[in-house]
């Protein structure tokens, strides 16, 4: 089984299929290409969801963010791995809502690239109202 | 046409911000090319064999005449005094430089433009029908989808970085002006028992692998049109391959899954994002179709048109299309003039464009994917002024669809990933085939040219199509014969052994030569190819 460790007093993400094998773990790491889906039964207990991003360009992680969200889980859901600040407003969007990136980012620019965009065309899972809707009220 | 409100301005305005802080960050170092890579890409910031090339948007290829003049200026301004239209109906200015990239984007901002999502693994601007809203055959005016599309589609959060890019066509009539069905998702719109609904066909394309989409849904009720699109491309995020760009595309997917599987995984996926509400109110699409009410033609106006001219005569029946409100006409405008490079126009040409659709086409312009364009509200009395201006600039060429009406990629002239130059050969052809009365006895001819397999230049959608590929360090050029991407959509057949730049020209003449010995009454090159076969023709060619 492989941990990958958080920070201090933090219960380490397990793999998928060692929770799904197990069960009273609470913190859950997601491959890029595992089912979102798998955990859907499990979500009241998770508190924490680890969705790994090998490479910025995989954006596997964002639907399955979004499909997480769109079932109800209410939790910790962390973008993990090739995170870049261009990519973080998208992700945020998505429904993630903490980032562990292998490189720092500057928090100048992360605050920034949060800020930049005042509306959304469409709806996602930030609970952001679209545009259409601002438009007709 | 489609107006800003101050919330498209706002997102336009945000997404020239950001680029040209990114820009400000790649010219400090702070960010490596490789990660500013995707960043420029959807600006439309490509690196090219000399320089930095901008492709800019034109969604569905509609456009006004201040547009076009801002096109013109950019090209005068930043470029070298011209620019290139698209098959996506774009434009693209091939000599930029990086630092000016910033500047432009805040330019075509101040005229409701921009180069978002025209590159990157995203989804692209949307295309259509040029004569949308204009063509006398159409169920409906396709461009409020296209736009509703194009809104949700912009800055989409899931779908940003797809495993390979993402392409969208929407029509509404019979005949497929669109090659629609070459796109990933092709949308027609179609009516059944007197409502209007959406056939989805998913999966197509050229490239290295070309397809043919199939039918994914025949009728998608348009109050689901956006859910049952994201539905589409949710299953192509999470399932479409990442390990192998070239096996990327969902057409890939949809061949591996087969067509039954993918829309089992579609439906069941649209079963859940339906109940999202991310389906706009008829409201908004209400909203966006006052926008594109027919402008106020002359109900009256005379369908006479003085013929007495016989230059002005050949173009009208080449290069003018029925409209469908009497007295009017669709005038398509050449941009492949003899020697000329395909879809290249100058400066001063763009803004005599732009003079002529304010003055007598309502002030609208379409970018056509046969890189031409198009007048779609024209009164038949103004035609022959129209004509005289066009001819004294060099864009009266009557060719519209004959063996000229050349759709050729950039090729080894600018494109970095080229094996072949296509512009030269596309100059040689149109040159041997000058006679305007044999190209018009050898009737509707489409003859597409790529310069290599990632057919931009549409050449397996060619009636006739080249490929030019490098052999052993030489250019090489291979003819496919059978292709449409029109309503009688199929794919070109590959003759056989390839020819030199010469070659390929002698072969096309002894194609050319063989259609017309073969042809019975009435019938255009690619009836005649589809009804005789390959063999007389591989005969004629190679003896």
């Amino acid at each position: 089984m492989v941990e990958h460790l958080q920070a201090d007093g933090e219960e380490p993400c397990v793999t998928l299929d060692a929770f799904l094998d197990q069960s009273n773990a609470t913190a859950v790491r997601l491959e890029s290409d595992e089912d979102a889906r798998a955990l859907i039964p499990f979500l009241d207990r998770l508190k924490l969801i680890e969705v790994a991003f090998p490479k910025f360009r995989d954006g596997r992680g964002y639907s399955s963010a979004r499909i997480l969200r769109e079932a109800g889980y209410s939790g910790e859901l962390r973008a993990q791995g090739d995170v870049l600040v261009d990519q973080i407003g998208y992700l945020k969007r998505c429904g993630f809502d903490s980032f562990a990136p292998e490189k720092d980012l500057n928090p100048a620019d992360v605050e920034a690239a949060l800020t930049r965009w005042p509306e959304h065309y469409q709806g996602a899972a930030d609970g952001a109202v679209p545009i259409w809707k601002l438009r007709h009220g | 046409m489609y107006k800003y409100d101050e919330y498209d301005q706002q997102m336009v305005d945000a997404r020239v911000a950001e680029f040209a802080d990114q820009v400000k960050r790649r010219l400090a170092g702070e960010i490596t090319e490789d990660q500013f890579k995707p960043l420029r890409l959807m600006n439309g910031l490509y690196l090219q064999l000399h320089a930095y090339m901008l492709r800019v948007a034109v969604p569905y290829g509609t456009l006004d005449g201040r547009q076009m003049r801002m096109l013109a200026h950019i090209a005068r301004k930043y470029d070298r005094d011209y620019g290139h239209f698209t098959t996506r109906q774009n434009i693209q200015y091939n000599w930029i430089k990086l630092e000016d990239a910033p500047a432009i984007l805040a330019d075509l901002a101040s005229v409701e433009m921009h180069a978002i999502q025209t590159s990157g693994n995203c989804i692209r601007n949307i295309s259509s029908d040029q004569w949308a809203g204009a063509a006398a055959d159409e169920l409906t005016d396709p461009r409020p989808w296209a736009e509703l599309l194009r809104q949700w589609s912009s800055f989409h959060p899931e779908f940003s970085y797809l495993p390979r890019k993402f392409k969208i066509a929407v029509i509404a009539a019979e005949e497929d002006r669109a090659a629609m069905r070459l796109h990933d998702i092709g949308i027609q719109i179609v009516e059944k028992d007197g409502v209007h609904g959406a056939a989805f066909y998913v999966g197509g394309g050229m490239g290295r692998t070309p397809m043919i989409a199939p039918l994914i849904k025949d009728f998608v009720p348009l109050d689901d049109l956006l859910s049952y699109t994201e539905a589409c491309l949710r299953v192509y995020n999470r399932y479409g391959r990442r390990d192998n760009i070239y096996k990327a595309r969902i057409k890939i997917l949809i061949h591996e899954l087969g067509a039954d599987e993918y829309r089992r995984q579609v439906e069941e996926e649209f079963a859940h994002v339906k109940s999202l509400g991310i389906d706009p109110p008829k409201a908004e699409f209400d909203r966006i179709a006052a926008q594109f009410a027919m402008p106020p033609l002359e109900a009256s106006a005379s369908d006479k048109v003085d013929r007495t001219d016989p230059d002005f005569a050949v173009w009208v029946d080449q290069n003018v299309a029925a409209h469908k409100v009497p007295g009017h006409a669709i005038v398509n405008i050449s941009l492949k003039p003899l020697g000329g490079i395909p879809g290249d126009a100058s400066s001063a040409q763009i803004d005599l464009m732009a003079d002529l659709a304010e003055r007598y086409s309502h002030d609208e312009l379409r970018v056509t994917h046969a890189q031409n364009i198009v007048l779609p509200h024209v009164r038949k009395a103004d035609l022959f002024a129209i004509w005289q201006a066009l001819d004294a600039a060099d864009l009266a060429t009557p060719n519209l669809d004959l063996i000229s009406d050349i759709i050729a990629c950039p090729g080894l002239d600018y494109c970095s990933l080229a094996n072949a130059r296509s512009i030269p050969v596309a100059q040689k052809i149109a040159q041997r085939f000058a006679d305007p009365a044999r190209q018009r006895d050898l009737g509707e001819l489409k003859l597409k040219i790529s310069g290599c397999i990632n057919a931009c230049g549409h050449h397996h959608a060619g009636h006739i199509g080249i490929l030019g590929v490098d052999r052993k360090g030489t250019e090489n050029y291979q003819l496919l014969l059978g292709g449409s991407g029109a309503e009688d959509v199929s794919l070109g057949t590959i003759t056989g052994p390839g020819f030199d730049e010469d070659g390929i020209v002698d072969a096309i003449e002894r194609v050319t030569d063989k259609y017309l010995s073969e042809r019975t009454d009435g019938e255009r090159f690619v009836d005649t190819y589809r009804r005789v076969g390959m063999a007389p023709f591989k005969e004629a060619i190679y003896g």
